[in-house]
Formats: structure tokens, sequence, C-alpha cells
């Protein structure tokens, strides 16, 4: 159970505050809602670009990471397709600090042509390290346009190509920030050792003054239902032959979401799993085999991976993937086995409250979820699915003609 | 409100005391040491239970870690899967984990289902068995995994250059296919023998213990489990770095060149480590770091750079990594040269200095999450034969060192034409 306070200022910045005081430290962490989703398609990689560059000085401060430093604080953030997540870990002593650095840059930013060209740099040496240089880093830049045809988790967060970010203009960065970081598209969450008054008064004090900016009305062309089997396979320089299959499944809110997530830990959590114990263990067909979902915001997607052992056929492989998918379609997965994940998913929400970091960034996407009381929510929600759901839940989610499988062939 | 003044930044106090929550200890008859945190409110612990490596032996190297990883592959009366499924079923968390000097044994679990998850451990501990067919399975998965990693020009270059500093000792290894081929179930058995006894064996719990847990525990791991005869020979051969000091492999298509670039240097014993670690974050240890500062922030020629301190029982490096683009490869490594130059000759600014104190003395702080994080700096100490007056010089250090001190340090250990250069990729 996480307990927590909530009030909003007037200028419409949401605030949660999680009052833990067996931590000296505090916890100031502000999630943005804008993603990669929200991005002009012909500027792909932004939102990520763009949170590269709030490290690059704010209106009244021009270094954001020296004075957070100066009084014992580390901060990140990232960037998914729906969010943008910024947060700070300080001695609570000096949690002032974080309020005056988090609200100098949500006023508004420096904006210097010099920190623009450098994060470029930066951000293409990301793009190079993690997605090219790397064997099957460009998985999600293949895997995305295949699942998605019309919604904008076709690319990934990193962006379509590097020339988008290469091509990113000082006045496309001012238009991203005034459209999309402003209180009204922002929620705070403060924890650790502080009080919610003191909370109050340094919210209305820092955050109080800064303009409520306009309201972004998000209006996604949504993906239209998949009805036809899609399939790319590539010949790279990779050591193995590997295997994707992606299906597309519900919205994060969808009611069947919690029944899809543990069909996928079912199929792939842990050596008890039905994966593992079947492919890689007792057929003998994969080195490694994983099933995830994206538990994305809009229309998510259900990912299997595998790397086949060297005597085994891709066919072979696919073969041996679909028979485990048709065996939880066709029948039920016994009473031991649904409890066996539901309370391995109740263990983690406990162990999950051992960190105050952890605390805040849920409190916080699940207040974007609509209440963060979600959070507290949760458990409760996986306890009370029934086999049948998930049998049900496969059978909607694990069709041919809503599968894209991705292949890649070692050179 | 009108008064607000935003290009002051508000006051603030420096930390002074971090407080350390230490252990109860306890000895059990068969010679195995506990130590315990209680603290936390969840019911829920984490217990370890750690067993010092035994011996490097070059011609069968990986038998330290092919025997820990393999601790949940099957006992006399369990197979793998019922392994899992005993564990998973209860919500709980089972792991091993092979490093240098230790394996482990890590159990998370609620409180309520302990008396039905350590029967399991107890089991692995005393009776796994190393099938045959999952000895198989385990060596041809590893050997492609190592497919995998050999094309990461980071990892080849890590391999690369613990080999240079550490020679032909356990942390300068880096695993071949021969070395999983030779593997086989009889040596594993052996060794699991000798080092999995309960005389080389600490326990760590931590989170909230009841005194009926804690009994639970020592009836458990006391009565029914007992030493071989022979005591687990965990001392270690001599390191010998290697002559040559410049290694290349070429990647031709490489987009980046992993970058890795260091010396052998103090172990964390020696009188000098607290303030190479100052030395070392100023340096590369921090977001704000001068090689960030350059070579990140001011040229762009990468996504990250840092540089670290790897400190062994047994030896310690000075390293620094990065992945640059292909075609500043060169210029990177002139910038990283030119870095450790400006230590020796210009003094750290009092004010760079003071924030890298307080960033530190933050750090610190910050690292102690909850119980679990107070068990990690008990083990980080105990295992290298340290006390906790350790943690009072490191903050003492972090608040007194000089300028004229780091620059001294610096000249004392840093020759750029002495250390050793690793590149994969394009030079």
């Amino acid at each position: 159970m996480v307990k927590f306070n909530r009030f909003t200022l007037d200028n419409g910045l949401r605030v949660i505050v999680h009052e833990d005081n067996t931590t000296p430290m505090a916890v100031l962490n502000i999630l943005y809602d804008v993603g990669a989703r929200d991005e002009n398609p012909e500027q792909t990689g932004f939102a990520h670009l763009f949170e590269h560059l709030m490290f690059g000085g704010s209106v009244n401060i021009p270094s954001y990471d020296e004075p957070l430093q100066r009084v014992g604080g580390e901060n990140n953030a990232f960037t998914s397709n729906d969010i943008t997540n910024y947060y700070i870990t300080l001695p609570s002593t000096n949690i002032e600090t974080a309020f005056w650095l988090e609200s100098d840059r949500m006023l508004n930013l420096a904006f210097s042509e010099k920190s623009l060209e450098v994060q470029r740099n930066v951000v293409i040496e990301e793009f190079k390290q993690r997605y090219l240089n790397q064997p099957y880093g460009d998985v999600w830049l293949k895997l995305r346009p295949l699942v998605y045809k019309e919604h904008s988790y076709k690319w990934a967060t990193i962006g379509k190509t590097i020339e988008h970010i290469e091509e990113a203009r000082i006045e496309d960065v001012k238009a991203f920030f005034k459209k999309h970081y402003n209180p009204q598209n922002a929620i705070m969450v403060v924890g650790g050792n502080i009080t919610t008054s003191e909370v109050k008064a340094l919210s209305e004090k820092w955050f109080g003054p800064i303009p409520a900016g306009e309201k972004y009305n998000r209006n996604l062309p949504q993906e239209p239902d998949q009805r036809e089997e899609r399939r790319e396979t590539v010949t790279a320089k990779v050591p193995l032959n590997d295997v994707y299959i992606a299906f597309q499944m519900g919205a994060r809110l969808d009611e069947d979401y919690y029944a899809v997530e543990l069909l996928s830990d079912i199929l792939s959590r842990g050596h008890s799993s039905r994966l593992y114990r079947s492919l890689v263990q007792d057929k003998q067909i994969f080195s490694e085999v994983h099933a995830y979902i994206t538990s994305s915001l809009d229309k998510g997607m259900f990912v299997l991976e595998g790397k086949p052992l060297e005597n085994i056929s891709i066919e072979q492989a696919e073969a041996a993937l679909w028979e485990e998918l048709e065996k939880v379609k066709n029948t039920e997965i016994p009473a031991d086995e649904l409890t066996k994940v539901q309370n391995k998913t109740e263990s983690t929400m406990v162990f999950s409250e051992m960190s105050l970091l952890d605390k805040a960034m849920n409190l916080a996407s699940f207040e974007l979820l609509g209440d963060a009381d979600l959070l507290n929510q949760e458990t409760g929600k996986y306890l009370a699915v029934t086999a049948a759901q998930i049998k049900e839940a496969a059978n909607k989610i694990f069709r041919k003609d809503n599968s894209s499988t991705l292949i890649y062939l070692a050179e | 409100m009108t008064n607000l003044d935003r290009t002051l930044a508000p006051d603030f106090k420096a930390i002074d005391n971090i407080t350390l929550i230490r252990p109860e200890h306890k000895k059990l008859d068969n010679g195995c040491n506990i130590y315990c945190f209680n603290s936390g409110d969840q019911e829920l612990v984490r217990i370890e239970w750690i067993f010092g490596n035994l011996r490097f032996d070059a011609l069968k190297p990986l038998l330290n870690m092919a025997v820990n990883s393999m601790l949940t592959e099957g006992t006399g009366t369990l197979n793998a899967a019922q392994i899992a499924d005993k564990i998973d079923f209860y919500g709980a968390f089972l792991q091993v984990d092979y490093g240098y000097e230790n394996s482990q044994v890590t159990l998370y679990s609620l409180n309520k289902h302990l008396h039905s998850t350590l029967p399991v451990i107890m089991d692995l501990l005393t009776d796994s068995i190393f099938p045959d067919k999952e000895l198989e399975t385990f060596k041809r998965n590893q050997q492609q995994k190592l497919q995998v990693s050999l094309q990461k020009n980071d990892i080849v270059a890590r391999r690369d250059f613990n080999k240079a500093i550490y020679g032909n000792t356990i942390y300068g290894l880096g695993a071949s296919f021969e070395n999983y081929k030779a593997l086989h179930r009889d040596d594993l058995i052996a060794h699991y023998k000798e080092q999995y006894q309960p005389s080389n064996c600490t326990i760590v719990i931590a989170g909230k213990i009841e005194p009926e847990t804690l009994t639970l525990i020592t009836n458990t791991f006391d009565k029914g489990w007992t030493n071989g005869d022979t005591p687990a020979d965990t001392t270690q051969p001599e390191i010998e770095s290697a002559k040559d000091l410049f290694y290349l492999t070429e990647k031709p298509d490489a987009l980046q060149s992993a970058i890795r670039i260091g010396i052998p240097i103090v172990t964390r014993s020696h009188p000098d480590f607290q303030p190479l670690q100052v030395l070392n974050t100023v340096f590369g240890g921090y977001f704000g770091s001068r090689l960030m500062a350059n070579i990140r922030e001011d040229k762009g020629y990468t996504y990250g750079i840092g540089s670290g301190l790897g400190p062994f029982k047994q030896s310690a490096s000075f390293f620094i990594a990065t992945e640059v683009g292909a075609d500043v490869c060169k210029a990177a490594i002139t910038e990283i040269e030119k870095e450790i130059n400006l230590l020796k000759t210009e003094l750290v600014p009092d004010e760079e200095l003071d924030l890298v104190r307080n960033y530190m003395l933050g750090s610190l702080l910050g690292s102690l999450e909850n119980v679990f994080s107070h068990a990690d700096k008990f083990k980080s100490i105990y295992f290298a034969d340290l006390d906790y007056d350790y943690y009072d010089r490191y903050a003492a250090t972090i608040k007194s060192i000089t300028s004229p001190q780091l620059q001294e340090l610096a000249n004392k250990y840093f020759h750029f034409e002495s250390f050793y250069k690793v590149i994969v990729g394009k030079y």
C-alpha cells in the first residue's frame, strides 16, 4: 500500500506527495504527457532529442546538472513512445534545489544553438551505439512499422532515421516546448522524507507562477485491427538466426490487460515458464526464448522472440512457438499455474515498495492513467483474473492474421 | 510571489553524518557465519548464501561459474522444473550469481513462505547433481551467447583489457568456446563438493527478521549441513600484467569504436585508494565529470564516457571506457590524454572540488535506499577484509582532501604513455 496526498495548482499542475520518513532522501519526479507517439511523422525522434535538450540550461539557470550535484543530488530521464519522465534524487534537506531547477525549466529553456548542436551529435552517437552498431540493434526500427501501419507507434523513440535528428532546428525545438511542456501536461510526484505541507508551500512558490499554457489535445490516428499475416526476412551481420513474432494487443486501460500480462508470464516468466521449459529445456529448439508485452497506452504489442539452435530451421522454430500458443488457446491453464504467476506478481508489487524512486514513478504513471490510487488496486486486479479470461485473451491475440513475423538470418 | 529571484539557488546543507546499520553476528556449529540486518516495514527478507570461489585453474577456468549457474538445474530429489515451480509458486525469487571472488545463491521471499522456500535452497546446497542433459544445454546455450557477445565491440574491448591487466587469472579470463566444451560433469561435482560447504559459507539476511524467522533459518542450515573432508582452497595465483600496452582489433564496418584505457592500481586497503576515488570522480566518475563535459557535452563524440576504479580483493584497476564515432576515435583519445595531463599540471579549482565532495556524499547517502543497501555496504567491506572504519575514512577523505593532494596523486599514478590502450573498431 503506497499512501499519498494530492493537490492541483491553479495553473493545472497535478502534485502527488508520498511521505516516507524511513529514508534521508527525497525524490522529485516529473512526468510530461508527451512521447514519441506525439511527433510529426517528418520529425521523428524529437521527443527524445528534446529530453536531452532539457539538460542544456534553462532561462534563469545556465547549468542544470552542476547546482544539483553541488547539493548531493543525481538525476536522469527517459523517453518512451508514450511519456517523457524526469527524476531527481537528493538529500531531503536540499529538496528546494529540485523545485528551483525543475520549475525553471518548465518555465522556459535557454534554447542555445550550441546545446542543440552538441545534443544532436550525442543522440546520433546514441543511435549508432544502441541501434546500428549492435547485432539485432535495429529490431525495433523494423518491427514497429510491420505491426503499425497508421498509428505513430510505427517509429521507435530514437526516430525513423538519423536524418530526422540531423535536421532538427531551433524553431522546431521551441515549438515543441510550447506545445507540450507546461503545467497542464505534467504530473509531479514528490516523495521521501518530506511533508505534504512543505511540498505544498514549495510547489506554490516555484511552480505556482508558471503560466498554465495551452492544453494539448491528442488526436492520433488509431491503428486498425490487423487482418492479414505480415512477414519480413532480413539477412544481416548477426551471429545467429533470430525469430520475432509480434501481435497486436489491447491498450493499457483495456479490461483484459491483466489477463494478457499474466499470459505473457505463463509463457515466459522465469525458468518454470512454458516456453523455457518446453522449447529450451525439453525440445531443445532455442538457446533463449522470451515473451513480453509493451504495456502501451494505445494498442500495444505482444512479442515473442527466440534464437533457434544451429541445427534448427526457421520453419521448425516458428512451428514450435505456434504449438505452444495453440496450447494456451485450446486448453485452460491449470489452477496451480495461474496461482503461481499471480503470487509472483503480488510479491513483485511488495518488493517494488522497497524503492522510493519506483514508488514515485509508479504514482506518476497511474495518475496519468487516471488516478494514482490505481497503483494500490493493481494486485487485486491480477488476483481476480481467471483461467477462462486468459484463454479468451490468447484466442483473441494469437491469430496468424494478427501476427507480424520478423526473421533475422545470419549472413 | 513577485519577489522570487529564480537566478539565485536556494540555500542548501552539506551532508555531515551518515549512519550505517551494522549487522548482528552468529556463528553456527558447522562454521557458517550469519549476519543479520533487521529493518523495514515490508514482510519480506533477502537471504544470501555466499561462498568463496576456489583457486583459479587455467586448464578448467569455468568451473566456479558453471557450478554456480547450474545449481538450479537439478538435485537428487527435484529436477530443474520442480525447483523453479516450487520457488515461483510462493512468489519468491531465486537467483544464482557468480563473481570473480565469490559465488552466491540469493532468495527473496515473503516471510510467510520461508518454511516452503528454505528447504529448496538446502537441497540446492547439499544435493545438486548437475545432470548431463542440462549440462549439455548449458554448454550449448552459453556458446551461442558468446557468439553474440563477441560481436559487441565494448564487450571485446573489456575482455582484451582485463586479459592485459590481470593476465592468466580469474580476473583476466575471457571465456572461449573451447573452455565451455571442456566442462565435464565429474569436475563440476568435485568442485561443488569442495566449494559449497558450510565452513566456506557466509549467510547474509536483510529485511524484517522476526525471532522465529531467524530460528527457522539457523535450524535449517545448521543441523544436517556438514563439512566435507577437504576444506575449500580459496587462495588465488599471483597476477602478472602483460608487457604490450596497445591492442587494436579492427572492424572495417564499425560505426563506432570501443575504447578502454587504464592501468593496474592500488587496492582498497591502500591509503591512496580513497583519495583516488575523489580524483576519479572529478575526472570521469559522474555525469558532470571532465570526460563527459569535454568529450560528450562539448565535442559530441559519444553517447557516454566514464572512468572508474575496479577494486578487487587481490588487485584493482583504473580505467576509462567509451564508444565513440569511428571517425573521431583518434581525436577522442587525444582529448582523454589532454584531460589526464590537466590533472597533473593544474589544481582542481575549489568550486569544482566542493561540488564533487557534495556529489559524492550525496551519492553515498542515496546509495542507502533500504535495508538491502546496508547489507550490500557490509558485504563490500567484509569480503575485502576491511572494517566499518573504511566508510568513516571514505567520508573523511571526501570532506578533507585538497587540490594539491589530488595533483600529487595524479602525478604519482597517471602516466598516459604507460597506460594500457585497447581499441575495437576503427582507429
